[in-house]
């Protein structure tokens, strides 16, 4: 048991007409560590992050954020909290310059309220502040590519934008949905001290992957789904100890293996 | 050069390059070359009462301003917000029997009428909107579609507001000089105003809400808020011109719901251009105007009507202003492939 989690989910339930994609999935967040949930396709993961972030309502069970009861909140009332995240598909607003997508953001009522990022504007242009993001989150300053329309930028930076817009909202949690999923080796290898950032500056991190690799480097603890219920809860040794993990995730294959090619 | 080895290409002009920055505050040229256009919609707008021949035709300016003022607000609506409006005649209809109750049962001038029709009509369609705000394309377009007929029929069948005779015996502008530069200037100041607004960082904010809503829920704003300023926006604009309406004709009815204020707006801003705010004042331009020419024709207006439509959808469809637009700032040459 964690003293004083961050968020804390009890008991999560989700049916979807038939479908059980949920069981009561229970788990807390310690502030400021990194917490990992793996598990095959389909095993609830993204779930999850709709479930805590409002984006769906969960059948049963509660969810809660520093002690607050946020179940079935509004997603912009759960965002507003500090609770973020980013998409599994990436969602930018393609139309627009890259440093425009953080304007967005930036206009929110919490960017203005935190008075982070210069007050989100009020201390400073919006177009200003958002360059000065996005040059945190690894676009370069003096180069086009902030100002280059969000279509023609490939996924490296686009997943790079999914993060610099909860960085906008000075978070207290970043959900991250798959941000490794679809990047190049050298591409995942720029993210991870990124990500080790953030943790060094306090804010809470839950990371769904793939790429066991990388985040079993970061991550602080490890969560296993399976079929939509909790397999395993532990540090990364542990998990990769279990049998039962073995089984559910890498099939029949030996781990070290997977480890390897992964 | 053998026609099927090149292809066109469309190269900027160099001076609307030049006149890109802010350098073109520093050469007479590029500045009148950036003000040209702007001078020339405030200049033709403002001496079209002049160019009329007769009070016939100028009172055809006034209807063209408030035709202008609903394809502004759908042009608005359906491409920086992302929400099809087909209730044109239903913001006009709220504005005209605000604008006439006021000024029949409480006695208020049209100098206040005007304004309280625009904010107390707006208000009032928001607050009938706000349950549908978060449908979509479609199905906000039908919604909309019904609320003018729905209004027609409760006036008719409850005999309010004088029933189907509509309310009588308003008061007009004082003169029609006054009539033609109220609603001119009032077409002037949404097009610029509107064109600011749409650049300023609310503006981005509408134009996310229609791209990708989703994103605009996890940056934490809450997009029925803003759904519900822009249709306060546009509604009032619809509103606005109601009240102008009922001034003019001095009289407000059932009529004020009819579908053209629906349906026109959306002809001209296929005309104009989508997506350009001026376009659908240029389109209004010509199409009010066409039709009153065609009235000669009885019924069969409507034909004609919808082959100059339907050429426009086919020959040229990125409407009047892109292809201005396209010719001043850019040239074109063959290159060979």
């Amino acid at each position: 048991m964690i003293e004083d989690p961050i968020l804390k989910v009890v008991g999560l339930t989700k049916k979807f007409g038939g479908v059980t994609a949920l069981s009561d999935v229970s788990f807390e967040v310690g502030e400021g560590e990194i917490l990992g949930i793996i598990g095959p396709n389909g095993s609830g993961k993204t779930t999850i992050v709709n479930n805590i972030t409002g984006f769906i309502k969960p059948s049963s069970g509660m969810i809660f954020f520093k002690g607050k009861n946020i179940t079935g909140q509004k997603p912009h009332k759960i965002a507003d909290m500090g609770v973020t995240r980013t998409f599994q598909v990436m969602r930018p607003y393609y139309s627009l310059p890259a440093y425009k997508n953080l304007v967005i953001p930036l206009f929110s009522p919490r960017a203005r309220r935190t008075g982070g990022w210069r007050g989100g504007g009020r201390l400073g242009d919006r177009h200003t502040v958002s360059i000065d993001i996005l040059e945190e989150i690894g676009f370069e300053r003096d180069s086009y590519i902030p100002f280059k329309t969000t279509s023609t930028l490939p996924t490296g930076y686009l997943k790079r934008l999914e993060l610099a817009r909860c960085l906008s909202l000075k978070p207290e949690i970043i959900i991250c949905d798959e941000v490794f999923s679809g990047l190049s080796m050298s591409e995942i290898a720029s993210m991870v001290p990124l990500i080790e950032r953030l943790q060094m500056d306090g804010i809470t991190i839950v990371m769904i992957e793939h790429r066991l690799r990388e985040l079993f480097r970061v991550a602080n603890r490890i969560m296993v789904m399976n079929f939509g219920e909790k397999l395993i809860e532990g540090s990364p040794d542990e998990v990769m100890a279990d049998a039962g993990v073995k089984e559910a995730y890498f099939g029949s294959e030996e781990v070290e293996e997977v480890m390897t090619y992964a | 050069m053998d026609i099927a080895q090149a292809r066109k290409e469309r190269i900027d002009r160099g001076i609307k390059v030049r006149s890109d920055g802010l350098y073109a505050l520093m050469s007479l040229k590029e500045l009148s070359y950036l003000t040209l256009p702007r001078f020339l919609l405030i200049a033709g707008m403002l001496s079209l009462p002049f160019l009329m021949p007769g009070m016939y035709w100028q009172r055809v300016i006034s209807i063209v301003c408030i035709y202008s003022l609903l394809a502004l607000s759908f042009d608005f609506l359906a491409h920086y917000v992302g929400l099809v409006c087909l209730g044109g005649a239903f913001f006009i209809g709220m504005g005209g029997y605000i604008a006439g109750i006021l000024n029949t049962y409480f006695g208020l001038p049209p100098v206040l009428t005007i304004p309280l029709a625009t904010i107390i009509g707006g208000a009032l369609s928001t607050f009938l909107l706000l349950p549908c705000l978060p449908l979509k394309g479609v199905y906000f377009a039908i919604v909309t579609l019904m609320y003018p007929l729905f209004m027609a029929r409760i006036i008719e069948a409850f005999d309010i507001f004088g029933g189907t005779d509509g309310i009588i015996g308003i008061d007009s502008f004082s003169n029609h000089w006054v009539e033609q530069y109220v609603v001119i200037g009032v077409v002037l100041g949404f097009v610029f105003g509107l064109r600011r607004l749409v650049n300023m960082d609310i503006g981005l904010i509408f134009t996310a809400i229609m791209d990708n809503d989703q994103a605009v829920k996890a940056s934490g704003i809450n997009i029925t808020l803003y759904r519900a300023l822009a249709v306060f926006i546009a509604s009032s604009m619809g509103c606005l011109g109601g009240a102008c309406i009922t001034h003019i004709y001095m009289w407000s009815g059932i009529s004020q719901f009819a579908l053209d204020f629906s349906i026109l707006p959306i002809a001209a801003t296929v005309i104009g251009g989508a997506g350009t705010l001026v376009g659908p004042v240029l389109g209004c331009l010509i199409l009010v105007p066409v039709s009153e020419l065609l009235r000669d024709f009885g019924t069969l207006r409507i034909v004609f009507y919808a082959v100059i439509l339907v050429a426009f959808i086919l020959f040229k469809s990125e409407g009047i202003m892109e292809f201005v637009q396209r010719k001043y700032e850019q040239f074109e040459r063959w290159t060979k492939i």
